[in-house]
């Protein structure tokens, strides 16, 4: 396509236009990551920093640990739990969002014209709602003297408060509510492009609508479903505000594990293995997922 | 035999369920705007209409500086970041594949694949060298950290923009002997305005959200609202979280008006 | 969008111009500085302050260590003085720039650990025992066994505040053992002690006055204070001395030493040595203060509070804690990391 102009090489000029964009990148993003590899691999310092002695040590410290008094090795129990905790939060988060987003997606799609643009609008609001005020607003649904417990003792279904804030539950229920339009938004543009003669067809074969659902639409917006689902695992994976605040800081994931090294734990080198231990982790999750779209879809 | 009137796209249930998802969905964000004007100092226990917690959040002191913190990063982030997603944009689309272009939507949308805690850990890290070295201790950090990680969310709706938009009018204006610069100027930066203004009030709204990242780079005095806020959270509690929290979610919701009106307008 | 640009520069500017006439930067324990303080500081002088908080000796400690932080004043406990001013963190205070030098009370002028105050300046003291919502438990609160074995009724409901030296102090009484001691054996016992009673937990929690108000905790490791505060919006908070042992402690606010408003550093910390500025840092945490005469404008309600009138029978039990040497930090620091995880 010459328009006009004398052609230029465009790989050149791509890379100068976003020349500006990398520096910035690699200054304020891509260029730290490197040093938390570096100091992964350093002693750690008395209180905070690190010693620039080559060490293994924080790597060792990630799988196992040496009992103080009798200098035994065993498995890091405490660390295999919160990577399973931060495991198993993820998988029902997205599990989670998943159920309620696929027919809320269906729902806003199927709308006339003027009404889906006012269903969207609805649903982005909470996206770009500010994380905290999120986590707050479902804090004050589920602690002790919230709506939930209030609304079940004036029902006469409980009398004393169920203790929900600072366990697991909270922490779950906290991340589906906070990833949920995460989930949906994609769903829903995939179901967008959608062509619902194929339902019509579907119905034909299958006569059920269950039947419809599973063998003939799910497969169709599968990509959207991959997309739903990285946008809540990935993030729910790292979270790290909304166990803290609903947590109650016993209930540790990831996140809190890493920034534990950088404060009382006093760790740094720790810290550092670990951040690498999640990128690693959220980059896999991230391969899988997108072989997973990939792989043999109908082809229009 | 006819057939019964069948209404392809309804499902069984869905729509209950869709229903109960926006009720739950709104339901703890509205109770948070409903006890922001709770005349009583508990965060639960309604003790009459009143407005005080606003006079009281507007009064504070330590808000007043954390929203104009939050602003001015917002918008210096904002700026920058449009700018450089923009080049980055009209570098690489339209062009046809060239070699590196995977490193450089990587690096370009990094931030969305690592996750926050991770930037904040090694931002930490080099910020603190960086302070140490040079004493410098200003804003400059938090910029330089919103505007690399509003990058992304700057990029996607100028690239989206770019790409509908066929090039005759480009084409025409290099029939017409205009100098590249010129196309830019007066055709192709025009009719890319609203993805570029999409992509800037994307990028406002994100850094003004932030809470991880701002959280371990800011120093001493640098609070911005979410980070004003969190600390609130996790030592005392009053109504003037409500508030504050009401008052950014209106401004999100104006912000968000006016994305999606300019999103609408064709160019 | 030009206009733009240069209003926002100029916003910009005027933020940092502020700077210029004069800002503190200080950094305390949370919810422990009185806002009225802090008004009343800057109508006198005109000097900003910022306040950043922070939740345990450690956290402090590192973030200080960990240098550029902006800080110009901190706030450490008694037994980690000596470990800042080791660090050479802290910088030696020029007594001559202190006019109200001499109020200090006779009893916490000549420390232990800052003799002759060389470093730092009183702020608030008091004692670190357990706050339980007698309504869920009315039995015997003046024991550590609340969090260390807690009983039928508050299992699962018992919050520990995660600062490394109150609770590992009281865990040491518990079984017996003496403040900073290096005793392998006591220490695991330690261990065991508390890894066992860490389920029975509910969560490891700084933010414990607004939860004790609000019934969301009904049991806590907790600050004398604080506990009073919450029962004065919470009738049913008391406040239990543990008679195996509890620690007393002084926290007081230190120089630092790569602090940039060190004038107004001398100013804040001369102010906070008037009597009736120290009684309005007591009056809002609740806390006794080390200044001589802040009795007389402190509020009336603290004249005979149980948690801050020490109740005779459990007098001898309080401990004032001393800085435990390296070799011991270390051991306690393995396993509170143990324990936190």
């Amino acid at each position: 396509m010459n328009g006009g102009g004398a052609q230029r090489s465009k790989g050149a000029n791509g890379w100068l236009l976003s020349t500006p964009a990398l520096i910035l990148l690699l200054f304020a993003a891509s260029g730290p990551l490197i040093i938390v590899a570096l100091y992964s691999f350093l002693e750690k310092g008395d209180y905070s920093g690190v010693r620039w002695v080559f060490s293994t040590e924080a790597w060792f410290r990630i799988l196992f640990e040496r009992d103080i008094f009798d200098g035994t090795v065993s498995f890091a129990d405490a660390n295999l739990r919160i990577f399973w905790r931060s495991a198993k939060l993820s998988l029902a988060t997205t599990a989670i969002t998943f159920l309620l987003g696929l027919p809320t997606a269906w729902f806003i799609a199927t709308r006339a014209p003027k009404a889906r643009a006012i269903w969207l609008f609805l649903i982005t609001i909470p996206f770009w709602t500010n994380l905290l005020i999120r986590t707050f607003a479902i804090m004050e649904v589920i602690r002790n003297q919230g709506i939930l417990n209030t609304f079940l003792i004036k029902i006469g279904l409980i009398d004393q408060p169920i203790q929900i804030l600072f366990t697991d539950t909270a922490v779950l229920i906290g991340m589906a509510y906070v990833y949920l339009p995460l989930m949906v938004l994609p769903l829903f543009a995939a179901i967008d492009r959608f062509d619902f003669k194929l339902i019509e067809a579907g119905y034909d074969l299958y006569a059920s609508r269950l039947k419809t659902l599973v063998r003939v639409i799910l497969p169709i917006i599968r990509p959207g479903i991959v997309a739903g689902s990285i946008l809540v695992f990935v993030p729910s994976l790292g979270a790290y505000v909304t166990p803290r605040v609903l947590g109650g800081g016993k209930n540790m994931m990831i996140g809190n594990f890493i920034e534990l090294q950088f404060g009382q734990g006093q760790n740094w080198p720790l810290g550092a293995a670990m951040s690498m231990v999640l990128l690693i982790i959220v980059l896999g999750a991230l391969l899988i997922f997108t072989r997973a779209s990939s792989r043999e879809g109908p082809h229009d | 035999m006819t057939r019964r009137p069948f209404d392809v796209t309804s499902l069984p249930g869905f729509t209950t369920v869709a229903i109960i998802t926006f009720i739950l969905l709104y339901a703890p964000i509205v109770t948070l705007v409903i006890y922001s004007f709770n005349g009583s100092g508990s965060v639960n226990i309604w003790g009459g209409f009143s407005t005080q917690w606003y006079a009281i959040a507007a009064k504070n002191e330590a808000i007043q500086g954390a929203a104009v913190r939050s602003f001015i990063i917002a918008f210096w982030a904002s700026l920058i970041s449009t700018a450089v997603a923009t080049l980055a944009a009209l570098g690489t689309t339209r062009r046809g594949r060239f070699r590196g272009q995977t490193l450089i939507y990587v690096m370009i949308n990094q931030p969305l694949m690592v996750p926050e805690i991770v930037t904040a850990v090694a931002l930490l890290i080099f910020f603190s060298t960086i302070r140490i070295a040079t004493g410098y201790t200003g804003l400059g950090y938090l910029i330089a950290a919103h505007s690399a990680f509003c990058v992304p969310f700057a990029y996607l709706p100028i690239r989206a923009r770019l790409e509908g938009m066929d090039m005759s009018m480009e084409i025409a204006a290099a029939d017409l002997y205009a100098t590249p610069w010129q196309t830019f100027r007066y055709v192709t930066l025009p009719l890319l305005m609203p993805g570029v203004l999409a992509g800037a009030m994307l990028a406002f709204v994100i850094s003004l959200d932030d809470v991880i990242i701002t959280e371990f780079v800011k120093s001493a005095g640098q609070d911005t609202l979410p980070t004003y806020m969190l600390g609130q959270l996790r030592r005392a509690l009053t109504p003037e979280v409500n508030a504050i929290s009401t008052v950014l979610l209106g401004l999100t919701v104006v912000i968000l008006t006016a994305f999606f009106l300019i999103t609408r307008k064709r160019g | 969008m030009k206009k733009l640009l240069i209003g926002s520069s100029i916003l910009a500017m005027g933020a940092m111009g502020a700077q210029a006439e004069g800002t503190l930067n200080l950094y305390n324990w949370g919810n422990y500085t009185n806002p009225e303080l802090i008004e009343k500081f800057t109508a006198e002088t005109g000097i900003a302050v910022t306040i950043t908080d922070y939740d345990s000796n450690t956290t402090a400690l590192a973030k200080v260590e960990a240098g550029g932080h902006g800080f110009d004043l901190v706030v450490p406990s008694a037994n980690y003085v000596p470990v800042f001013v080791e660090k050479g963190l802290l910088a030696p205070l020029d007594h001559s720039r202190l006019s109200n030098f001499g109020n200090i009370a006779s009893e916490w002028v000549d420390v232990a650990w800052d003799s002759g105050r060389a470093h730092t300046i009183p702020w608030q003291w008091g004692t670190t025992g357990v706050a339980v919502n007698k309504s869920v438990y009315a039995g015997d609160v003046n024991t550590s066994d609340i969090f260390l074995d807690p009983p039928t009724e508050l299992q699962g409901l018992v919050n520990v505040v995660p600062e490394m030296n109150d609770v590992m102090a009281l865990a040491i009484f518990n079984v017996g053992g003496e403040a900073c001691t290096e005793d392998l054996e006591v220490l695991r016992k330690v261990r065991d002690k508390l890894m066992a009673a860490k389920p029975s937990w509910i969560s490891m929690d700084y933010g414990t006055t607004d939860k004790l108000s609000s019934n969301d905790l009904k049991a806590t490791v907790n600050w004398n204070g604080s506990t009073m505060r919450a029962r004065l919006n919470n009738p049913d908070v008391v406040y239990g001395y543990p008679r195996e042992g509890y620690p007393l402690w002084m926290d007081s606010v230190g120089l630092l030493a790569d602090a940039t408003n060190v004038d107004e550093a001398y100013k804040f910390l001369d102010f906070i040595m008037v009597p009736e500025n120290a009684a309005l840092i007591s009056n809002f945490a609740r806390y006794a203060n080390g200044i001589k005469g802040s009795e007389e404008f402190m509020d009336s309600v603290m004249q005979t509070a149980p948690e801050i009138v020490i109740p005779a029978e459990f007098a001898s039990a309080g401990k004032f804690l001393p800085t435990c040497p390296q070799s011991a930090v270390d051991l306690y620091t393995a396993i509170w990391t143990d324990l936190v995880k």
